[in-house]
């Protein structure tokens, strides 16, 4: 039986598809079969972070409707083994994700792989409210900034009363990844720090992903950041992929690196 | 930090407090609000209407705010009435 987990938050803009791909190819790595899906219907990107854009035949609405199998509609992940995604429908609007027909497919998966990611889209609507829906667990993507702590924090009331574990009187296990975190800045009190941000919105954190050129160039080639093994991003979400699967590892990445003498002198950065 | 911005520092806040501090008063008044029904912002609009028939006040003058505990619920109306 699958584990759903939802990667959300709120705010856009934050990192939920990158996470998303990292996350789903650090399972994957590790050997569980993982699918991958995009619930931002109408603004599909998951695929192009995940580098299969020119593979999308079917989507996640054709499989709704029934107008295609989810065999065809899966693009099996050329570089990692055991990683499928399922790609978000670039054309119909959000309300195509039907209560019924996301469960039906949900189900479907479920028999065949150990995890299922749902990349939420931003936003606290319908499509959002149907990608965190049927979650055991949710990975709440959270900047060290207002407007995406307030975000989360909402985001957390909703998964609290409106998520199907919620509605029978449980409790979808939360989880937060706080993702481009500067520690110079923290370090010189411009930029919330991971004590702050946990104190207010109180959950575990999963990882802390630092902020990284990697990123925006492993988009840019549309690999998954995760793959990059020398980057500081790519070792927290591989840090952060271990937590989830329940190893106990270390945060890293947390205190600024020393600068020289000279250099903290004369300012430089 | 260069040497000269240590010279010049002013002792104000930092701004990670300044943010620390106001989202704690947010998310909390938030959270308050949360578990709320739908009805209550109209029927406080309501009561306000009903208040004012008989004095002057104004709409942050009346708090409605409903509390959940066990088994029952507390529905608590505060009224700030003007100075004489």
């Amino acid at each position: 039986m699958a584990k759903i987990i939802v990667v959300t938050s709120g705010k856009g803009g934050v990192g939920k598809t990158t996470s998303s791909a990292a996350i789903s190819t650090g399972l994957a790595l590790r050997g569980h079969k993982t699918v991958v899906i995009d619930f931002d219907v109408g603004l599909r990107n998951l695929d192009l972070i995940m580098g299969c854009e020119r593979r999308v035949v079917y989507d996640f609405v054709n499989v709704i409707n029934k107008e295609a199998n989810l065999k065809q509609a899966l693009i099996k992940d050329k570089r990692t083994e055991g990683l499928y995604v399922l790609p978000a429908s670039q054309t119909r609007d959000k309300d195509a994700l039907t209560h019924d027909g996301v469960e039906a497919v949900l189900n479907e998966l479920a028999e065949d792989f150990d995890y299922i990611i749902c990349d939420s889209p931003a936003g606290i609507e319908q499509g959002a409210q149907m990608a965190l829906y049927f979650a055991e667990e949710a990975i709440v993507v959270t900047n060290p900034e207002v407007s995406s702590v307030r975000d989360s924090d909402r985001i957390l009331g909703i998964l609290q009363s409106k998520s199907r574990l919620a509605e029978q009187g449980k409790q979808v296990k939360e989880h937060l990844l706080l993702t481009r975190y500067n520690p110079e800045r923290v370090a010189s009190a411009e930029m919330l720090s991971v004590a702050d941000v946990e104190e207010i919105l109180a959950i575990p954190l999963l990882g802390v992903i630092p902020e990284s050129e990697a990123v925006l160039k492993a988009s840019n080639q549309g690999s998954p950041v995760i793959l990059d093994e020398n980057s500081e991003a790519g070792q927290a979400y591989s840090d952060a992929v271990a937590r989830l699967v329940g190893e106990d590892v270390e945060h890293r990445f947390l205190e600024m690196q020393k600068k020289g003498f000279l250099k903290r002198l004369l300012g430089g950065k | 930090m260069g040497i000269i911005d240590y010279f010049i520092k002013k002792k104000q806040p930092s701004s990670a407090s300044v943010a620390k501090e106001r989202l704690q008063i947010v998310v909390a008044h938030e959270r308050n609000h949360r578990n709320q029904p739908d009805y209550l912002p109209l029927m406080q609009q309501e009561i306000i209407e009903v208040i004012r028939k008989y004095i002057e006040i104004d709409q942050d003058q009346v708090s409605v705010q409903l509390d959940d505990n066990d088994d029952c619920s507390v529905l608590e109306l505060n009224v700030t009435l003007p100075d004489r």
